[in-house]
Formats: structure tokens, sequence, C-alpha cells
């Protein structure tokens, strides 16, 4: 029997990917790093709460419904592995790892839906605990109905700034402030693009009149100065607001995030070729408009690829996987692909409309003072990259990282990769992406060294 | 400005090669007062010198290669007032460990014969070890130790000695591919992919794995073959464990080693090694590999279980059929000199080999014995070198 298609991840993009195989027949393995289905934006709570995907989800709640009912019906026809992490690639199959046990997965083809993660800016201050990422604060609050703070400030960029600000408000915890580093006129120029999905962008409107309504401040054009605190957390913020002015805002806990990075470690595990996306000042995979990789039977799907967001991915999914068996001479009708193609433009203008409205402020990486930890798994500062960058003489980011450790530690960069980066292109004085992206190695995340090999 | 400095074009050496062997020579070079131009393909360092296990280990080596380890070990020590910089070389000691009764009379066999070469070796049961080094495994029955090696960072070590050399006035060439050699009645000219031409009357080829097509250039071919070392790191630890721990079993997948740096992360490698590839100048590390050594280090230490490994890499190392360096000078054309080919054990080697090449080059002359490394040593059976492969 020939070996089957994985699809890696079981958010929007993997859920609907797997969903199209089964239609067509196929019994695809989903391995899935979360416990329960449905990825980050319809992340489910643990087994033993009941709040209503109401109040957990917002106007998304029908969505997310249907993604965990649609999932929870295809389990009988997919070889489904949660809480179940790859971590490499061999010869002989993709290497996971569940608990302590190694399981070497032999696969066809594969479908990568791995999603994203926050994209940080460094601020002096951020290792401090009660800092968190956006994201994080999400989970904590979906998953464990736990916030992060009694008053937090949500400071950063991006519309999930103000998504999560709102959850917190209508979770019961009145955010002490909202800091957004673009300004109003920065977002105005998004506008046209994010006008392609008007029903998505009243609900951001909408979040922003709920928290202003209740009194929460929301500054635009701010730059962060510092995270104030004690060995036991967070005290304040200290950030200069459009008009230059130095303020400060009293919290106990900050969570930050500047838009999203794509978790792309596996498709470049398995050598695909990679571009520089200047939509999302990023790197990524290369693929076609349907998710076909630069290798064969290597497809892409969801915010793992391009950050187009949930409803995107959805549809990205079920393209990937219309892909995959178009190229296995499998039935799929053209119109199908012709639509998905079709709604996928749309999102394409509404996700660049979202970056040019809220884009990455990376010249805030070049005024970063020399004392600020940039990675935290290795305490190397801004000054230290600038050493790389100067006295070192290290033309790219990896010579920088073996010359002063920036991305050695043990999240391999993928926190702090993209502003290490950032400041290195900016003391050597080229485009960020001259000075390309940290490699990746296995293991993608850290493997325990007990575990066992099942053969 | 001197001419050299003005116009860098021509040098009394030119170094093929910018790894450790490479970045060592050119420095020495300069102690020597000879101008040099030190061309790297990529940066300096990148290959095997910068991707090896950082071990500065005498024992254990071939006995006719320990005069150069000695001078090697000598320079080690003193490098921050050589290079300015120590590369976190930490004079730890070494411990190479067995299970096997074999393999404990063979360390037990070299003790014994390594004295004669200058080094001294503790023996040591492993009860004996344990009370030493708590942290050794309770399997481990025979430890030869040896009190004044230890480890450095190949990441900075070659760059160090790179930019020291163009502090003493070497020029240092980076991203300057070589893409011929000749020689006319007086001199080496280099041609580098920027269509830059060097010119010098003595040249030494130090490439690395990629050394056997340089010589090849010259009517000097050598059988050796490319492959990757399988290396590894885990998240840190409080730090515990000074000496490199290295495995001296017959078995080959037994055959692991492991290092604790100051800021607390275990190095390892060993076991297996995989392909590499001179054209994409990639090796490959086979995950698989990975979780072979994992239970043989447990062995060696066992607290290392609880720890979980964050990165794994490879690097393009060259391997010499009887896995022994090419170093020396050329049996076939004057002024060329050879050092490459150090089959994974020349990190420890490179401060040694550079000022013996260096000392070799300028006087003509050096009293490290050079014999057991020419590179004609293949010569009668040259149908053999041709077909080498080090996998067959």
């Amino acid at each position: 029997m020939a070996d089957p298609v994985i699809v890696v991840g079981a958010g929007p993009a993997g859920t609907r990917a797997a969903q199209r195989l089964v239609q067509a027949g196929l019994r695809p393995v989903v391995v899935d790093e979360n416990e329960r289905q449905g990825g980050q934006i319809y992340r489910r709570q643990s087994e033993n709460f009941s709040r209503p995907a109401e109040k957990l989800y917002g106007a998304e709640a029908a969505r997310a419904r249907a993604l965990h009912t649609d999932f929870e019906a295809l389990r009988p026809h997919i070889d489904y592995r949660p809480g179940t992490m790859v971590w490499g690639v061999a010869e002989e199959g993709l290497l996971t790892v569940r608990d302590r046990a190694v399981a070497t997965l032999p696969f066809s083809a594969i479908i990568i839906a791995s999603g994203a993660t926050d994209r940080i800016m460094p601020v002096p201050g951020w290792t401090l605990p009660g800092v968190y990422s956006l994201g994080a604060s999400q989970i904590a609050l979906k998953a464990q109905a736990c916030a992060v703070g009694g008053a937090p400030v949500f400071m950063g960029t991006g519309p999930l700034l103000y998504l999560v600000a709102w959850q917190y408000l209508r979770a019961g915890v009145k955010p002490a402030a909202v800091l957004d580093t673009n300004s109003l006129a920065t977002r105005l120029r998004g506008l046209r693009g994010m006008m392609t999905r008007a029903r998505v962008l009243a609900h951001g409107v909408r979040y922003m009149a709920e928290l202003i309504r209740a009194g929460v401040p929301l500054h635009t054009g701010i730059t962060p100065a510092r995270i104030e605190g004690r060995e036991d957390g967070v005290t304040a913020i200290v950030w200069q607001d459009a008009r230059g002015r130095l303020r400060r805002t009293a919290c106990d806990a900050v969570a930050t995030g500047f838009g999203l990075r794509a978790e792309t470690q596996l498709a470049d595990l398995l050598k695909c070729d990679f571009v520089f996306d200047r939509r999302f000042t990023q790197w990524r995979p290369r693929v076609d408009p349907d998710g076909r990789a630069s290798r064969a039977n290597v497809y892409l799907a969801g915010d793992g690829v391009l950050l187009r967001g949930a409803d995107a991915a959805e549809t990205a999914g079920r393209l990937a996987a219309c892909a995959l068996l178009q190229d296995r001479a499998l039935p799929v009708g053209t119109d199908e692909i012709a639509d998905l193609r079709g709604i996928l433009a749309t999102m394409d203008r509404f996700a660049e409309g979202i970056a040019s409205a809220f884009p990455w402020p990376a010249h805030m990486a070049a005024a970063l003072p020399d004392d600020t930890v940039v990675c935290r798994c290795e305490n190397v500062t801004a000054g230290d990259i600038r050493h790389a960058a100067t006295a070192l003489d290290s033309p790219e980011i990896n010579r920088a990282k073996a010359l002063t450790r920036p991305g050695m530690g043990r999240c391999q960069g993928r926190m702090c990769g993209l502003a290490a980066a950032e400041i290195l292109a900016a003391a050597r004085g080229v485009p960020v992406e001259q000075v390309g992206r940290i490699r990746t190695a296995a293991p993608l995340k850290p493997l325990p060294l007990d575990c066992t090999v099942t053969p | 400005m001197n001419d050299f400095a003005r116009d860098p074009v021509r040098a009394d050496v030119i170094v093929v090669g910018g790894g450790f062997m490479g970045a060592a020579t050119a420095f020495f070079l300069r102690t020597h007062g000879l101008s040099v131009i030190l061309l790297e393909r990529d940066l300096i360092g990148q290959a095997a010198s910068g991707t090896n296990f950082g071990n500065v280990r005498r024992q254990g080596r071939y006995l006719p290669q320990l005069p150069l380890a000695h001078r090697s070990r000598d320079i080690w020590g003193r490098l921050p007032e050589l290079i300015g910089e120590d590369v976190e070389f930490l004079p730890s000691g070494h411990l190479l460990v067995t299970t096997r009764s074999d393999d404990g009379a063979r360390l037990e066999q070299y003790a014994v014969d390594c004295k004669a070469w200058g080094l001294d070796l503790t023996m040591m049961t492993g009860d004996q070890a344990r009370a030493m080094f708590p942290m050794v495994g309770p399997e481990i029955h025979t430890v030869s130790y040896s009190p004044h090696d230890g480890h450095a960072n190949p990441r900075l070590a070659a760059p160090a000695f790179g930019r020291a050399a163009r502090r003493a006035g070497a020029h240092v060439v980076e991203q300057a591919p070589v893409l011929s050699i000749t020689k006319d009645s007086t001199d080496f000219i280099a041609e580098t992919a920027d269509g830059r031409v060097y010119r010098a009357p003595m040249l030494q080829v130090s490439s690395g794995a990629w050394g056997r097509k340089m010589a090849a250039l010259f009517g000097e071919d050598v059988p050796m073959a490319p492959q990757g070392p399988q290396m590894g790191v885990t998240e840190p630890m409080p730090y515990r464990v000074a000496p490199v721990i290295g495995s001296a079993s017959s078995v080959t997948d037994e055959g692991v080693y492991l290092r604790q740096v100051k800021r607390g992360n275990i190095v390892f490698g060993g076991g297996r090694r995989s392909t590499a590839d001179l054209e994409t100048k990639r090796a490959r590390l086979d995950p698989m590999n990975t979780l072979r050594q994992m239970p043989q280090l447990a062995r060696l230490l066992p607290a290392i279980a609880r720890l979980r490994v964050i990165r794994t890499w490879s690097g393009v190392e060259g391997y010499v059929q009887d896995s022994l360096p090419i170093m020396g000078p050329s049996e076939r054309v004057s002024g060329l000199f050879y050092a490459f080919g150090f089959c994974g054990h020349g990190f420890q080697l490179g401060p040694g080999v550079g000022a013996t090449m260096a000392e070799l080059i300028a006087t003509g002359h050096t009293d490290i014995p050079l014999e057991p490394f020419r590179v004609g040593r293949f010569q009668r059976n040259a149908a053999n070198a041709a077909a080498y492969s080090p996998h067959a």
C-alpha cells in the first residue's frame, strides 16, 4: 500500500485539507501539536470547561462550531495524532514525538498547515515576568479561562491587538490601555484593501468602539520606551505618544505582538525554496497559487505560509488538498478550484490591506538601546548583534548567530529571529532580506533525550 | 603605507582556504614577517572548522602526531596574548571512557605508549573516576584521564584567527572562490570568481574537504572523501561537567562524546557520520543518528537524559583513506604546501598546524615530524586511491 498523505496541523487549514482528502476517499494522517483540534483562533477550551462558543469566539462562533463538528465527523476516516510534535524529517519519514515516544511516519505527500506565532519586537523590559505574547494571553483566556493580569496593557500592532483586548474586556478584565505603534493615518492606507471584506472590517471597528465605550484608553502612533517591573512582575509601561511626550501607564501585565510570523521551519527542513515576501516583510516558502511548494508532493496552506487569517486558511487548506488530488490525477472539478482561487483573491487583497494598515515597525529594531535583550534564550542584546554586524563583520544572520548567539537557544530564533535580522540589517545599512534568515535544524522544538523510539 | 597594503595582489604567500588551518597559517606567517593573501570562498571558518565538536584533545591521537598536538596545546594556552581572545578554551580535562574490557586494555596500552611521546595520562577504574567526577555513568569501568586537554568554541576559533591575521597585516579576502591556480616561472597565479588575480611565489592549499580538488590541479591525488559529523546540543543545565567525556568504544554507535560549556549547554556528537556534498557545500544531519546517540550519551552521563536537545548540525569534513591529514610540502611543485584533510580531528591541531606550516614556509624547516602526513604516501597504490570511498 502506498504511504499516506500527512496533514500537519489541525487548525482551519489542516482541518479543511483533511476533509477534502477524505471526501476524495483518502485516509490522511493528521498530526497536531495541540491536544484538541481547532488551531489558535478556534482553539478549544479544555475538556472540563463548558463556556458556550459565543462567549469564546464572539462573532466567529458559527465558524468555530462548524470547524469543530466537521472535524469530529472526520475522526473515523483519518489517522488522528493529537498532542504530537513534528520535530524532524528523515529518509524514513516524518519524525514525531508524543509524550516521550518518537515515531517515524512515512508519507507520499504532505500538506503543511503549521500556522503562525506572534511577531515579537523586543522592548526594554520585555523579558520581565508578566510580559506575554498576544497569542499566549489569548490561549490563557480561551483554553484555561485565565487572564494574564487584572489590568493588562495590550501593546504592539495589528488587528489581533484589538481582538484580544476586546476578548479580555468581555471576560470581565478591563485592559489598562491598548497601545498601537501604528498611527491612524497609516491604518487608513490599508482601508481600501480591508474594505474587500466589509463584514470583517466591521467587526474590527466594533471591537474598538466597545473598548472605547468601556473607557479603555486606545492610543495610536505610540513608541514603547520600556516595560517596568520587579522580579515578581510588571508594574508599568512607559511609552512615547504620537506627539513625542513620554507617558507611563500602570499595569500588572503586558501582552505584546506586532502581527504574525509564519511557522515555516518544516518546509525548510523539507528543503523547499523560500522567497522574501515584501507584503509581510518576512521569508516564507515559495508556493504556487494553489499551495504547491517548490518540491514535489509538498503543499502549504494557511498562516504557516501566507498570513491571510483563519477564513483564508480554510479556503487555502481545501485548495491545497485539491491541488494534491489534481497532481494524482484524482477527480477534482475545475469549477471547485476556480471558486476557491476566487475566494482567496479577495482574501489576498484584504490581507494586503491589513499588512499596510498595521506594518511591522522595523525602525524600532534599529532604535533599540544596546542593552535590550533580543534573544531571551541566550541573553543576547541588541548591542551584541550590532557588535557581530560591525566589529565581527557578519554579513548575514547565520554568521551573526555563530559569533554572538542570537537564535542559538531553545526557540532556535523563532521568537527573536526577525527582530535580530532587522537589527543586523540596520547596523549593516542593507535591506533586511539581504541578511537572510536563520537556517532551520532538527529538532523543530526541544526533543527530550530520554525519548523512546518505536520501530 | 607600503606597496602591499596599497595593491594587495602580490604577496610572499597565498593561502587558499580560510578554515582554521588557513587562518592560523596566515596569522603565523605574519609573525615571520611574510606578506600573505588569504583567499576564502565563503566566510572564515564556516565548514569543518566552525561545525566540529570543539575538542582540544591530545589523548587517543596517532602517536607520531603528538609533537604537533603538543605544540598546538601550548598555543591554545596563550591565545589571549597571541590573538586577543580565548575563544572559550577551557583546559578542563578530557576523559576517554569505556564499558568494554577489550577497549579498556587498548586504553591502558595507549597510556603506556604515549609516555615516550610526552603525554602523561592517568588511568582510573570506573569507581576512581566517579569519586573524582561523580556525574560519570555506572557502566563506565575504565577511564583514561588527560588533565590538561579540554575544549573550545569552534564557531569562534577560526574567525578569531582570521581577524588577528588581518590586524597583523594579512590581506584576508572573504567570499572569493578561487577558480584556477596556475604557476609560471616564478609565481603561483590564483584567479578568484570576481576576476581578480593574485600572485605569490609560495602557495598553501588549506581547503579542507575540498583540498583534493586543489591538489589534483598539481597532479597530486589523495584518496579522500567528504563526510558530515552528527552534532547536537542540549538546553542548558547548571555547569557541573568540567571534563570532555568521550567514549573509546570500538563499536561505532557507542562512540559518542560530550562537553558542557560554561553557559550550561551540553554539546555532543559521535557515532555514525553522514554524507556530505562538495558541490552544495552541505553535510546532511540525519536525525535518526541523533536518536541513536541519545541512549549512548546517557551511558556516559546519566543526568543528560533529563535534558532536551535543542539543535543539531553537521558540516563538511574531509576524510583521508588512512585517517591522517595531508600536511607538508608538495612532492611535485616547489613552493607549494598542503594542510588539509584533517579527518575530523583537526580542531585541536589548528593553532599548531598554523605555526608549523608558517615555520616551514618561512624557513624551509620544522622540527615537527610531518613524514606520516606527506602527500605522496598513496602514490604506490594509486588505483586504490582513486576508488576510495569511506562507506565501503
